[in-house]
């Protein structure tokens, strides 16, 4: 087995909204420049555990974290409310469920993450805008309309120049919410391609409702069902011999 | 890394600092308001009492009253209430149940919306040219009503259709699936569950226009009247008479207005107590639809 | 046997009732017709006697004279001015409030200030005119010891204050439009809601806060009263707002209020600004409906 990092560490995870409890004591480690997928039927709280990575349960009120999600190499729980989120996302991004550019030029969106931390020297962002279109193997397709509106790219297009928005500011984790549920089958493989090269860089941690998206591309799959972690286990094991009952029903297409 | 912790305070500090200059600008309202009562229950308070209420205006301030006036904005209110209330009730259900999309309806629609934002005074002008010289309606009570009705009429249709359109579909097709007709459906379903709504928007409508002033000084209000238009109801049958439709009258905002650009101080003092009368009315008015509309969502909820 | 048909009488009534509402619904047609006919044959009998090129540029209105002159000018000016000052005071507070309500207040501070804005639009408007005269004024005068107690300044204001409520609440409807994606996805990046509010929904909601802008233009165009009482009753070509200046809509109050008889030209004289009033308007409310017909379409 390859030497693996742990980069980052749920621990005793449980998430409330409002009265209703979401998750129950997830422990589930993400380990470094890997992909982790999370699958399980709708409703079984992978978004929700997503969304507390980059603190977007904030955004909300009435939202209410217990346990631990510990970030290292500082070994910080980022989910402690003397941890600022606003620096917590800008060092993890996300990629949406349904593509969502700003109503802007493509350059920049891309950019965008860059001026948010106040930085605008010109040749600094062409050359990041630059790099991060070609991360997101969408360089040569947007070269020549680059301050051209994003919407009038197609859905792949667009899914890739936010994937490009989320690399420009350097992540060290890119959380990945179904993102390729609106998309035609061929702009999903494109995407799927993307992911398995990014993981070179970044840690990813991918949500999908498409367990064979899971078996393609991720190297450890977590099967979660009813808020609570199921099983959790290298990808080839989960879809060959699971060891949970739950875990095999699911595979097999027994409900969800 | 402290490079980035100190651009996101950077950052914060402009959040913040906009935090506060958006509650700012949320409350100059607010405290214009307090500062406009404050200053009309300080100027005015001292002239409210029963004789001015029940006393005709006077060339000496100290005994003038506002009978008149509110009399007149009654009456004119209760023409305004039959002139918009059926129309407007009825273009509203047209427009949101058996309207088509064709250009026809764009039309009516941007006509409705046009009407919204004409100035109130064009509609006095409307009004002189119309009602006064066209139709021989005279400077009357009635003409008053009239354009007040249609200056309120898009509000009415408005609130109307707006209320139609939070009625599920669900609610409809129950209706058409035991056989109702569309007139049945709305007579029986869409009326009752709207009427919460569409009563608000009246009582909002009613309460602008008994503020409005504009367009009753063109349709030619007089502004010192010290008589009473005709009582409407008489000794003899039929017992309800409508020769008060074609009085001369007044109303309240045109009496605080012929106060306050009367150079004497002590008038003032009656503009500032027709005002609180005016101010009193309209909060009442805006009360009355709030809770109107609250008791009514509690009744219904889809 | 049962019956499957309706009854013809039925069908008839039916007919009937559709026809009637139809009926009411046109008749905001009939009305826009009627204004555009009324104020267009009075301009017509107006227009025999004065010429047109007198009136729009000449810069004296003095008709009630007995050499008189018909320049619209002043009056357009003190429109003009008195909505400038109205809109600089309304747009960038009004659009301000309406970021501060959509992304900043709690939600229990949103159900207490929203109806104390309603509140601000529902205050009769000669109440205002009053504040404007013998509150506003004095005050300002303390400041500005050359504002003559006519002028365009404190009714600008106040008129301005007033009109804030139009323009919050349509731009806090554009904003509402914006859909929750685009926000998380400017959140995820690590942006304030400042940096959100600016950089991402302004854009997104332009055209509904510009039909929010318009709709305030045109709302301080067409007010009367405030400036009737508080900016003077003599028709002044200036820009400047210390000076008393009277405005289309003052104008046609302060004939309406004489013995002006029917059909002498100074009776065709407001009928003349009335449909340079309407006409202003106009424009603004079609730009304002169209701009709002595009957020709706936009998502």
């Amino acid at each position: 087995m390859v030497n693996e990092t742990t980069k980052a560490l749920a621990r005793n995870l449980n998430f409330h909204y409002g009265a209703v409890q979401a998750l129950r004591n997830i422990n589930i480690p993400i380990f470094e420049k890997q992909v982790t997928a999370l699958i399980g039927p709708s409703g079984c709280g992978k978004t929700t555990f997503l969304r507390c990575f980059n603190r977007m349960h904030d955004l909300y009120p009435n939202n209410r974290y217990e346990g631990e999600i510990i970030l290292y190499p500082e070994t910080r729980n980022i989910i402690s409310p003397d941890v600022d989120p606003i620096e917590i996302r800008m060092r993890i991004s996300m990629v949406f469920q349904k593509p969502n550019p700003f109503p802007k030029s493509i350059y920049e969106n891309v950019a965008y993450g860059l001026r948010v931390r106040g930085v605008s020297d010109k040749r600094f962002l062409d050359e990041r805008v630059e790099t991060s279109l070609r991360g997101a193997a969408i360089w040569d397709e947007v070269k020549d309309r680059i301050n051209s509106l994003a919407y009038e790219l197609s859905g792949g297009q667009q899914q890739r120049l936010c994937i490009a928005r989320a690399l420009a500011t350097d992540p060290e984790i890119i959380l990945f919410d179904e993102p390729t549920s609106a998309l035609d089958p061929s702009a999903t493989s494109k995407i799927e391609e993307l992911i398995m090269e990014l993981k070179n860089t970044v840690t990813i941690l991918i949500v999908t409702h498409n367990m064979q998206q899971a078996a393609r591309i991720s190297d450890r799959t977590g099967f979660m069902m009813l808020g609570e972690l199921i099983e959790f286990d290298q990808t080839v094991k989960i879809f060959t011999t699971p060891s949970e009952k739950l875990t095999e029903e699911y595979i097999t297409g027994r409900f969800g | 890394m402290n490079d980035l912790k100190q651009r996101i305070a950077y950052n914060k500090r402009w959040d913040t600092a906009f935090m506060i200059a958006g509650l700012l600008s949320t409350l100059v309202g607010f405290f214009l308001l307090t500062a406009l009562m404050i200053d009309l229950f300080m100027d005015g308070a001292e002239r409210l009492s029963y004789t001015f209420l029940t006393s005709f205006p006077s060339r000496f301030p100290e005994k003038a009253g506002i009978l008149s006036a509110w009399v007149g904005s009654f009456l004119v209110l209760l023409v305004t209430v039959f002139a918009a209330i059926p129309i407007g009730i009825a273009a509203g259900i047209y427009l949101e149940e058996y309207a088509r999309k064709n250009w026809i309806t764009n039309f009516i629609e941007l006509n409705i919306v046009n009407l919204a934002g004409v100035p109130s005074i064009v509609y006095g002008l409307l009004a002189v040219g119309m009602f006064v010289q066209i139709m021989k309606l005279g400077e009357s009570i009635l003409t008053g009503g009239l354009t007040l009705g249609l200056l309120i009429l898009p509000m009415v249709i408005m609130a109307t259709r707006e209320s139609i359109r939070a009625i599920p579909t669900m609610i409809r097709e129950a209706s058409y699936a035991t056989g109702a007709t569309k007139w049945q459906t709305v007579r029986w379903h869409i009326l009752p569950y709207s009427m919460g709504g569409i009563l608000t928007g009246i009582i909002i409508g009613l309460s602008r226009a008994i503020g409005e002033t504009a367009p009753i000084i063109t349709v030619g209000a007089l502004t010192f009247i010290a008589f009473l238009p005709t009582s409407p109801i008489s000794y003899e049958f039929p017992f309800f008479s409508v020769k008060w439709f074609m009085d001369p009258f007044t109303v309240v905002p045109i009496q605080m207005f012929n106060w306050v650009s009367r150079p004497q101080q002590a008038f003032q003092v009656n503009a500032a107590a027709a005002g609180i009368i005016l101010m009193v009315m309209t909060l009442l008015m805006n009360g009355i639809a709030i809770y109107i509309r609250y008791r009514f969502r509690k009744r219904i909820k889809w | 046997m049962a019956q499957f048909q309706r009854k013809t009488s039925q069908k008839i009534r039916e007919g009937l009732i559709e026809g009637l509402l139809f009926v009411s619904a046109l008749f905001s047609v009939v009305i826009t017709l009627s204004i555009l006919g009324i104020l267009a044959y009075e301009s017509y009998g107006f227009f025999a006697e004065v010429s047109f090129w007198e009136f729009i540029t000449e810069r004296t209105w003095t008709p009630l004279f007995s050499n008189p002159k018909f320049g619209i000018l002043p009056l357009v000016m003190g429109t003009l001015l008195t909505t400038v000052i109205a809109v600089t005071v309304a747009l960038p507070l009004g659009l301000v409030t309406a970021i501060y309500l959509s992304e900043y207040a709690p939600h229990r501070a949103r159900e207490i200030l929203k109806p104390v804005l309603e509140l601000l639009a529902a205050v009769p408007t000669v109440v205002y005119g009053y504040f404007a005269l013998l509150f506003l004024t004095p005050i300002l005068q303390m400041f500005i010891p050359d504002l003559s107690g006519f002028n365009a300044l404190s009714p600008g204001i106040i008129m301005g204050i007033m009109i804030i409520p139009y323009v919050s609440s349509v731009s806090e409807d554009a904003m509402a439009a914006v859909p929750m994606q685009i926000r998380e996805g400017s959140y995820a990046m690590g942006a304030t809601k400042f940096q959100t509010a600016f950089k991402v929904l302004i854009p997104a909601a332009f055209s509904g806060i510009a039909a929010a802008f318009i709709i305030g233009i045109s709302r301080a165009i067409g007010e009367t009263m405030v400036v009737a009482i508080a900016a003077g009753g003599q028709p002044n070509f200036t820009v400047n707002p210390l000076e008393p200046v009277q405005t289309l809509t003052a104008y046609i109050v302060a004939v309406s209020l004489g013995d002006v008889p029917f059909g002498t030209i100074e009776y065709k004289t407001i009928f003349a600004a009335g449909i340079t009033l309407f006409f202003m308007t106009l424009g603004f409310n079609i730009l304002g409906f169209w701009l709002r017909k595009r957020i709706r379409e936009a998502y």
